[in-house]
């Protein structure tokens, strides 16, 4: 399975880019959509919301489970994909192009504190083991 | 050390997601469980079942055994191949399990239980045959395989890939069996659609898989299993009941027999014990996905949210989240409930079910 280099990660499988108008756009990866299964149901932040590093914001349920999503930095939610509302299914599609919300950062700086795709791939080997 | 059935390799071989269902080792999806749910629903699928156990009852009063065994009365078995489904209880009413019995002969029934109680089953039965006509054997049937193709097409399928067994199945009706070589064809299944429920010798299961397979019938898995039987309202052991609820609040009466003059194993404890509980059909209004013991409120509660859903998700089928729940008595059919959803309260409806049958949309 190969993982974009361009995005950041978590070791709860979420993925963030950097945009360039300093915001990150955030999602959840092909290992987490696998695991999860076919898609069903999305929840999504409300825009306007202050998040916290590691706050519970969104929940994606698959016909076997449902997951939260937690943010992976703090700042304010200033856009949602609420496509996915209605077509929850284009996770398991593309989980790089269907990304659930974005944030303007709290500070910056924070995003060179997350997991490059190498170091995200380090978790996936030790998740196996 | 996960058990395996004959089809294990065959499933690896299909690119099955293997889960450890129970101690045994089992395809969840070959892919997409959404993909597989609808080829059931629209045309045919197949589903290795061969963790579930056959046990044969073989010899003299084996119908006098089991009237007093189990909770259904298997007087109404008169013509070899006919199937019953039914409860075992324990003394107190509790579902020791669910399990369909098939009529052979007069020396020979056939039983079919769950993979989970399967040990616990044969130990029941051994010990109750013991107590009372101890002139029969319980043979656990781990050489047979069993494959269920299920489908508004799966009979035409198992006719192309089986030369003859048209003339001797197509009269079936549902919960009739006939032998045919070296297979027992049951026209039953646990999927609200019509097909087959196959039982062969395990050395033949690979070949047989594959040549459905070849004939157009999709692998299905375990999880398209269970968004089948839900949406069919079909009641799954160890959620929906267990030895601690008994037929009569689990939607299951209709499986009882209290009205024959015909003691059984339970019935004392069903005739004294009020209901006070009942399984229910629940369709979500809200967005979202109803689960497994999640909370249900009522107007009807003692307690609030003393309700508790036994099997929810999502159904393809509905395009909604449905559930069975057990809840008070008191609820009736259209009536307004919440359910209590990480922090929200999320609305939902009491419905009749079964939701869906032969891929119509009942609710």
């Amino acid at each position: 399975m190969s993982i974009p280099t361009h995005l950041k990660y978590t070791k709860s499988h979420e993925w963030i880019k950097a945009e360039s108008d300093g915001t990150v756009t955030i999602g959840i990866t092909q290992h987490a959509q696998e695991l999860l299964g076919d898609m069903v149901f999305v929840e999504l932040p409300k825009i306007g919301r202050t998040l916290a590093q590691k706050e519970e914001c969104a929940v994606v349920e698959s016909v076997k489970a449902a997951a939260d999503v937690y943010s992976p930095l703090a700042g304010e939610v200033v856009a949602v994909n609420s496509e996915l509302e209605s077509s929850p299914e284009k996770i398991n599609q593309d989980p790089y192009l269907a990304w659930l919300f974005k944030l303007k950062l709290a500070n910056a700086a924070d995003l060179e504190s997350l997991l490059d795709a190498q170091g995200y791939e380090k978790v996936l080997e030790s998740e196996e083991h | 050390m996960l058990k395996t059935t004959p089809l294990n390799q065959a499933h690896r071989d299909m690119n099955a997601k293997m889960v450890d269902f129970g101690g045994w080792d089992m395809p969840l999806h070959y892919g997409s469980q959404l993909d597989e749910h609808h080829k059931v629903r629209q045309d045919a699928g197949m589903f290795d079942v061969s963790h579930m156990l056959v046990v044969d009852i073989q010899g003299e009063h084996v119908r006098n055994f089991l009237r007093q065994l189990v909770a259904n009365n298997v007087d109404k078995l008169t013509v070899s191949g006919k199937a019953l489904y039914t409860c075992m209880l324990n003394p107190d009413g509790g579902i020791i399990d669910d399990l369909i019995i098939y009529f052979l002969s007069e020396t020979w029934f056939r039983l079919v239980v769950n993979a989970g109680t399967a040990d616990k089953d044969i130990a029941w039965i051994t010990l109750q045959r013991d107590k009372s006509a101890p002139d029969f054997d319980i043979k656990p049937r781990r050489d047979l395989a069993m494959i269920a193709v299920q489908g508004p097409n799966a009979r035409t399928k198992v006719w192309q890939v089986i030369p003859g067994t048209q003339a001797v199945t197509e009269n079936l009706k549902q919960f009739q069996s006939t032998a045919f070589d070296q297979y027992f064809i049951a026209r039953t299944g646990y999927t609200g659609e019509d097909g087959f429920e196959i039982i062969l010798p395990a050395s033949d299961a690979v070949d047989f898989w594959k040549k459905l397979h070849t004939a157009g019938v999709a692998p299905a898995g375990l999880g398209a299993r269970d968004t089948l039987r839900l949406e069919a309202g079909m009641n799954l052991y160890g959620q929906d009941m267990d030895e601690t609820t008994n037929p009569l609040e689990s939607g299951l009466a209709w499986t009882v027999d209290l009205k024959s003059e015909r003691d059984f194993i339970g019935k004392q404890a069903l005739l004294q014990t009020p209901i006070k509980r009942q399984l229910a059909g629940l369709l979500l209004l809200d967005k979202g996905v109803l689960r497994s013991h999640q909370k249900v409120i009522t107007q009807h509660d003692q307690n609030e949210g003393e309700g508790e859903i036994t099997s929810g998700g999502f159904s393809p089928t509905i395009n909604q989240s449905i559930a069975l729940a057990r809840i008070p008595v008191e609820v009736t059919v259209g009536e307004d409930v919440h359910v209590l959803v990480r922090d929200k309260k999320l609305a939902a409806k009491v419905v009749k079910y079964p939701f869906v049958r032969n891929g119509q949309i009942l609710v």
